[in-house]
């Protein structure tokens, strides 16, 4: 079992590219049609809650699957091969690149990638506020959030352990009003 | 000392990650280039495509490179900075992976804790905020050239806003063009990053 966990996320970790959920697919290929880890219902919340929980969604797949399938030594087997291919190539890539950064040629290439990737940045909020059913009934939560780090430089760290204590006591709160 | 005061950085920045891997990427970016000044911004910008572009998820390959380079920029050997790589990566997934399994094992004994549900919701929706300020603050001089009339400028801003357009449209986009089907598959990452680069290869000369 714990051999099957790192071979099955190894296999996941190193046919991601370009990150997030493009490896979902994937993933429930191996979790849910091949190694029948999980059905697609429990597969569905194992993937809201990687989601939600802090830390790389990839990584958090992997901590919650493997622990389930074999405790705490599956989880170690699991993200150990989810991490183990991408970290080898971009050790390689770094020692590489360092060398050819001052290159000119190198450095045109990247002067048409660096706005790329701050489309892709922007781009992905939009997609991820539309997962996340964002409206104009709340899209002054993340705005707000936005212009506290950006123009305040207040660090994103405070930002979010407000963000969660308030969304506890505002849980809390509504579930009192629901009870009366 | 570097090593120690990468591994309690990236311990931070592992637990505070909401919002998946750009998640990651904004707080990297946060601490290492706004906060310790490890690096420059666009240095930053470089290591985000280069891990957009490799195999792994990107939150990972960003603290692995953004590790060895903060090491390489204190004057350490490389043999010193790919340890500091190693120790970014182990820092950034350590709390979070412990967290996981205590949440597991939570709900597999009280399946379903409405606390726990009611504070994830709300952190979707904040860490947008967050992850909107990374791009914001890529938003420079270095990464876009100096405003105004020069190629560099507009050369830019015309790659961000396709690349942005092709980024937010459908997954599968399907329309009639004088009465032919044509669909559409929104390109991944990779090849707009692939695109972006030989254009700038065209642009500014080989």
């Amino acid at each position: 079992m714990i051999g099957q966990l790192f071979v099955s996320f190894f296999k996941i970790g190193t046919f991601t590219i370009g990150g997030g959920y493009a490896m979902i697919p994937l993933m429930e290929r191996e979790i849910v049609e091949r190694r029948r880890w999980l059905n697609d219902e429990a597969f569905a919340d194992q993937m809201a809650l990687a989601q939600a929980m802090p830390g790389v969604f990839a990584v958090n797949m992997a901590t919650s699957v493997g622990y389930r399938m074999a405790g705490w030594r599956g989880a170690v087997a699991a993200i150990t091969g989810a991490v183990a291919v991408p970290i080898v190539i971009i050790l390689l890539l770094a020692m590489f690149f360092s060398h050819f950064k001052d290159n000119v040629i190198v450095e045109h290439i990247f002067m048409g990638i660096r706005p790329a990737v701050v489309a892709l940045i922007a781009a992905t909020v939009f997609n991820m506020g539309r997962a996340a059913y964002v409206g104009w009934r709340n899209v002054w939560m993340p705005v707000v959030a936005l212009l506290l780090v950006w123009m305040l430089g207040i660090s994103p760290v405070w930002v979010i352990l407000v963000a969660a204590l308030v969304g506890f006591v505002w849980g809390r709160l509504s579930r009192k009003e629901e009870g009366r | 000392m570097i090593f120690v005061e990468l591994f309690l950085t990236f311990l931070k920045i592992g637990i505070f990650t909401f919002g998946g891997g750009l998640g990651m990427v904004a707080l990297i970016q946060d601490e290492v280039v706004v906060r310790r000044g490890w690096m420059t911004a666009s240095e930053f910008a470089d290591i985000i495509a280069v891990s957009e572009m490799t195999p792994g998820p990107v939150g990972i390959n960003t603290a692995t490179y953004a590790g060895y380079t903060a090491v390489l920029h204190a004057g350490y050997e490389p043999w010193a900075a790919v340890a500091g790589s190693l120790l970014a990566s182990v820092a950034v997934i350590l709390l979070p992976a412990t967290l996981m399994v205590l949440v597991v094992r939570f709900l597999q004994r009280h399946s379903d804790n409405r606390d726990i549900h009611n504070v994830l919701a709300f952190l979707r929706v904040v860490v947008l905020g967050v992850i909107a300020s990374a791009a914001l603050l890529l938003v420079n001089e270095n990464t876009f050239g100096s405003a105004g009339l020069n190629r560099q400028f507009c050369l830019s801003i015309l790659v961000f806003i396709s690349v942005f357009l092709l980024t937010v449209m459908p997954r599968r986009w399907n329309m009639k063009v004088c009465g032919h089907e044509l669909s559409l598959s929104r390109p991944s990452p990779i090849v707009l990053i692939v695109a972006s680069g030989l254009i700038g290869l065209l642009a500014y000369g080989l």
